[in-house]
């Protein structure tokens, strides 16, 4: 029991896997950006040559600023990474939630956010600060929305909280984005996800134009490595979650396996889409876009899931 | 360290530094990173900050006003860190040598890996001068 959670957290889909497919599919994100801009893109190990490059850099740390905040965040926040992603995975893959529900994710998920701003804000610096308040503010933008796509799927199952109990209620009736409420969450459960990992058009926290990296600034060497693999991480917690609640989970039986892959890329592929063939917008567009319209289209289809469409 | 340097060469985080140029060779540094060229195949990259630097590109003759900022940008980059000079100016001093308000070469500021001469050179050029700093990486 004790043994199969160590296993769980660490290797299958913990960390090991998580990261090493993490790196992975943000190579596939640059190649598939690369290609969009008409260029060849980066060599597959890229992703894994900066990781390594980084961890090998000497660590600067700041001055005026409060070190200890400084240096934990990126770890606490890959640690929730990793948990979150093990809840996920244990439900997707081995039908056992590991001890989580879905309040329990919501609320890991936003730790990592949490971080970034703690660890914005702890460097003194002016860019760090203006990234961590829009990372605030951007944080308060796409949660309502997340948390109420999040309802879909629990009342659908028949208000169910478990993880397990939503991937086997799919299995059973078929998968929620077939019907129109659990089509419309996925879709704003898309665009929130966008937000949630600050990728284009809302990468407005770390701006690279106007505030040069916002919250990393001031990182460098063994814990900027960290920031760019959490980054590179929820790459597949995102997608992951996003199946699991909308999409029918992982089916073992047959073909399950090629369908969860292809599901995944396809997430995955929309995202990049999404991100290459935007600009960045405003923090108020962002409010604005997430408070009157996502939000809303939300809240109609938690009412069209409770009238069982 | 074998090992690490092969890293280091295939993921080069560039940071410019413009060391009062006249713009030009910015242009050319700027032409560089477009999709023609697309340095991104080597692992190379534009970073925004200098603390994510590995090569700081500098431009310029570093006059009075400017010199003492590119040390302290220097100081702030994490080690490894290489630095490359980028035009004439940089290398000779340019027929800015003997302005009154320019202390020296460059060289005196802060130590320079590598120089790439031309006025401005040719991003081809930058893409060779990149290209030898890997291989006295890899030795």
């Amino acid at each position: 029991m004790k043994i199969d959670y160590i296993f769980y957290l660490l290797i299958f889909p913990g960390l090991l896997f998580i990261s090493i497919l993490g790196l992975l599919i943000g190579w596939v994100d640059r190649k598939v950006s690369a290609r969009f801009q008409f260029r060849v893109g980066p060599p597959l190990f890229q992703n894994f040559n900066d990781f390594f490059k980084l961890l090998g850099k000497e660590t600067m740390l700041v001055k005026e600023g409060v070190i200890t905040i400084f240096i934990i965040a990126p770890f606490i926040a890959f640690a929730m990474i990793v948990l979150v992603s093990s809840i996920i995975g244990t439900s997707l893959f081995y039908n056992n939630s590991f001890g989580g529900d879905l309040i329990v994710v919501m609320y890991l998920l936003m730790i990592n956010s949490v971080m970034i701003i703690l660890g914005g804000s702890s460097t003194g610096n002016v860019y760090s600060s203006l990234g961590a308040g829009r990372e605030i503010k951007l944080l308060l933008a796409d949660e309502l929305a997340f948390i109420l796509i999040c309802l879909v799927p629990i009342i659908k199952s028949g208000f169910q909280l478990q993880l397990d109990g939503i991937v086997s209620s799919q299995l059973q009736n078929g998968s929620y984005i077939g019907s129109l409420s659990g089509f419309i969450a996925f879709v704003v459960g898309l665009l929130c996800i966008q937000a949630k990992m600050a990728l284009p058009p809302f990468h407005i926290p770390e701006a690279e134009t106007e505030i040069v990296e916002g919250p990393f600034m001031e990182y460098s060497g063994t814990l900027l490595a960290f920031w760019k693999l959490n980054g590179f991480m929820l790459y597949v917690t995102f997608p992951f979650l996003l199946i699991l609640l909308f999409w029918g989970g992982f089916n073992p039986e047959g073909p399950g396996i090629i369908w969860f892959i292809l599901k995944y890329l396809l997430i995955v592929l929309l995202i990049i889409v999404i991100k290459n063939t935007n600009p960045r917008i405003r923090i108020d567009t962002a409010l604005n876009f997430f408070w009157k319209y996502a939000s809303v289209i939300a809240l109609l289809a938690v009412v069209l899931a409770v009238f069982g469409y | 360290m074998g090992w690490y340097n092969k890293r280091l060469s295939k993921s080069i985080w560039v940071f410019h530094v413009s060391a009062s140029p006249c713009n030009n060779c910015d242009i050319e540094i700027l032409d560089l990173l477009t999709p023609k060229y697309d340095v991104e195949r080597f692992g190379i990259k534009l970073v925004g900050s200098v603390r994510h630097a590995d090569v700081l590109l500098v431009s310029g003759v570093a006059n009075n006003k400017v010199a003492p900022k590119v040390k302290y940008l220097y100081d702030q980059a994490p080690k490894p860190c290489f630095v490359v000079g980028v035009g004439t100016c940089p290398a000779s001093g340019c027929c800015f040598k003997k302005s009154y308000n320019v202390p020296g070469k460059v060289e005196d500021t802060i130590p320079i890996n590598l120089y790439i001469p031309g006025c401005p050179p040719k991003p081809e050029a930058m893409i060779e001068g990149v290209v030898k700093l890997v291989e006295v990486l890899n030795g």
